[in-house]
């Protein structure tokens, strides 16, 4: 995936001179994960910013860059240390737009590893997206694997508003897939059906998505049940048309996140598909998300971060309800 | 130059009666910093940028915001928000230094386009503790971007006396740790402010990168019209500077240098009084208008929640509800109690 993410910088960065990349080690060493490698080379570093070491005016100068008319693609070098941007993000980011009356937009994207299982640090293992979706004005987007990577941060540069990105980082290098040489796009917004089934609908995104279609193969291979995956890709603004579409054809609905449980998008797309297909429902909606808890360490992340056997528990708990 | 402070301190009394009338809401009066925002500004450019914090009302005018769009600002309207297209100026923001890297990117931006572009930003001396305000000023030395930190330091961040902010002797002082000039100047003394900036602008636009000039001012008044400083500073030490009023002290020069307009004072008070009744002639906030600017295009959610609203609206125009809250007195902002008189 991290081949996908370089192709896509380089690929828009050819495309339009207005695009820029910044951040801490994206420019000579090519960022930590080497998601923008050679990118300083071809471009210079007037368009690859090595930034001083601080998220805060990372995210505020990309704001008063994107204000001028430039499309910056600020780096967060692990979604663990945003919260020092954080009231740039919230109070910056998001609002522009709306406290100009749409005189300013902000039309920047915040890239950021998040997520577990890579047995990294603590602020190195987190999943935080639920703080970005919350906030009016932002997207927020998770793509699950290379070629949907590749597509959606096209797309997101190309937004007219601040998009954060996630990019988990046990996908970087352990997913892999062909990408075509043209440029693609994926609609951000827009949720995919991963794998059909009329069984039971798994709502994932991110690493989570490869558990969800394990726990999917794994039910019709056992059970005979045809599970039904559902990869969100945009977290906000939420697809509740294919949730819905989708629960109302199964009646039964598993949520699996990496973020904690308590108010995380669990909740909310469990309110959503309340809302839209309440009355095709044969069980309660189930969440298969880390505890909430912090971050544990990571010689005990296996018992929090969701796997294929906790969904696939839970999964038959729902279908038997 | 003295139209510009004049107006700034007229349109400041007038709206601290708007203000008590209930017809604005709560503001951050300048009274004081009128030489500190008018000398700098002037050395601007109508192309460059100016990045105001939320005491700039002085130089905003004299930016060409229209009083009557200010008032707006303060009744709680985000029309008085928006800069007119071509008007190279951020709107008011009002978390304290957050706006200084957004300056530095404007101005990085501006040179990476090779615009010939001066950025001026301006904070006050609470500011100068944030760690906004450390970080924009070493990402503009090391980008040597043409920028301008205009400190006001005037005295007192709310209650906290510039002593208990830093223990630095200056503010001034702090921009020589990240290898920026760093100028201190009389800020109540509207030509020296005048000299500082044109020296600064001139050098961030000669392409010597930024400079940071603190202005030592006072305020005279409030913090906002939510704060009672009688609790914390003595009526002795508002006396010392009201001595050293700006307005006054400018007045005097070119009353001596026979310099002086009649009839300006009266001219001002006209303007702001033909403004004011614009402004009062503004109609009701349409609330659905407050989904527009969210996002570039509507998402769906946001569709159904503007047709939820608009129900909400309508059943509260039957009768079924009460939908536009009477004018209250203003909530206080940051770090304040409302006061009650």
């Amino acid at each position: 995936m991290v081949k996908a993410l370089n192709l896509a910088l380089l690929q828009e960065m050819e495309r339009d001179e207005d695009v820029l990349v910044m951040g801490e080690d994206v420019g000579v060493d090519g960022g930590v994960f080497r998601v923008t490698e050679d990118l300083h080379r071809k471009f210079g570093s007037k368009r690859v910013i090595d930034s001083p070491l601080a998220e805060a005016a990372i995210i505020g100068t990309g704001v008063g860059m994107a204000l001028y008319g430039l499309k910056p693609i600020c780096e967060i070098q692990f979604s663990g240390f945003a919260f020092q941007c954080f009231h740039q993000i919230e109070n910056h980011c998001a609002r522009y737009r709306m406290r100009s009356q749409g005189r300013f937009h902000v039309p920047m994207v915040i890239r950021m590893p998040y997520g577990g299982g890579v047995r990294a640090l603590e602020h190195h293992s987190e999943s935080e997206e639920q703080f970005y979706a919350h906030v009016p004005g932002l997207k927020m987007v998770i793509p699950s694997g290379p070629r949907n990577a590749r597509a959606l941060l096209v797309a997101a540069i190309r937004d007219p508003d601040p998009v954060v990105f996630f990019e988990h980082k046990g996908l970087y290098h352990a997913a892999k897939e062909d990408v075509p040489d043209e440029i693609e796009t994926l609609p951000i917004g827009r949720a995919q059906v991963a794998r059909e089934g009329r069984d039971l609908t798994l709502v994932a995104y991110g690493a989570m998505l490869r558990v969800a279609r394990e726990a999917a193969d794994t039910l019709a291979e056992e059970d005979g049940v045809e599970a039904e995956v559902i990869d969100l890709l945009t977290i906000a603004p939420l697809d509740r048309e294919t949730l819905v579409a989708s629960v109302q054809k199964t009646g039964r609905a598993v949520i699996v996140h990496e973020a904690p449980r308590s108010f995380g998008p669990g909740a909310e797309i469990a309110a959503s598909i309340m809302d839209g297909a309440f009355l095709s429902l044969e069980a309660p909606i189930a969440r298969v998300t880390s505890w909430d808890v912090p971050f544990p360490g990571f010689a005990r992340e296996k018992g929090n971060v969701p796997d294929v056997a906790r969904v696939l528990a839970i999964a038959r708990d729902t279908l038997a309800f | 130059m003295y139209r510009g402070m004049l107006l700034g301190r007229r349109l400041d009394e007038r709206m601290i009666r708007l203000q008590r009338q209930g017809r604005i809401g709560t503001f951050a009066p300048i009274k004081g910093q009128e030489a500190s925002q008018i000398g700098s500004v002037l050395t601007l450019r109508r192309s460059d940028w100016m990045v105001p914090s939320f005491r700039e009302t002085a130089s905003m005018l004299s930016r060409g915001w229209p009083i009557e769009k200010l008032l707006k600002f303060f009744a709680g309207y985000l029309e008085g928000g928006q800069p007119d297209e071509g008007q190279n100026d951020l709107p008011i923001t009002i978390p304290v230094a957050t706006q200084l890297p957004h300056a530095v990117g404007l101005a990085y931006a501006a040179q990476y386009r090779g615009d010939d572009v001066v950025v001026m930003a301006y904070c006050g001396d609470g500011a100068t503790s944030e760690g906004d305000f450390h970080e924009a000023l070493n990402f503009a030395g090391v980008w040597s971007v043409p920028v301008v930190f205009l400190i006001q330091n005037n005295q007192w961040a709310i209650s906290v006396p510039l002593k208990k902010q830093t223990h630095s002797r200056t503010i001034a002082q702090k921009a020589l740790a990240y290898g920026v000039p760093g100028l201190q100047v009389d800020g109540n003394d509207v030509l020296a402010v005048y000299a500082a900036s044109r020296e600064a602008v001139a050098r961030a636009r000669e392409g010597n990168g930024p400079t940071l000039i603190e202005c030592v001012t006072y305020r005279l008044g409030v913090h906002t019209t939510a704060d009672d400083p009688t609790k914390y500073r003595s009526t002795e030490e508002v006396a010392e500077w009201e001595r050293k009023d700006p307005l006054t002290r400018f007045t005097a020069y070119l009353k001596k240098k026979r310099l002086l307009e009649d009839g300006l004072e009266e001219a001002v008070d006209a303007e702001i009084a033909a403004a004011i009744q614009r402004f009062e002639a503004t109609g009701a906030a349409e609330p659905l208008t407050m989904f527009e600017h969210v996002y570039a295009e509507l998402p769906p959610h946001l569709k159904a929640q503007r047709e939820q609203a608009a129900g909400w609206l309508r059943e509260g125009e039957n009768g079924g509800g009460t939908t536009a809250a009477p004018r209250e007195t203003s909530p206080p902002m940051r770090g304040q109690r409302a006061t009650r008189r």
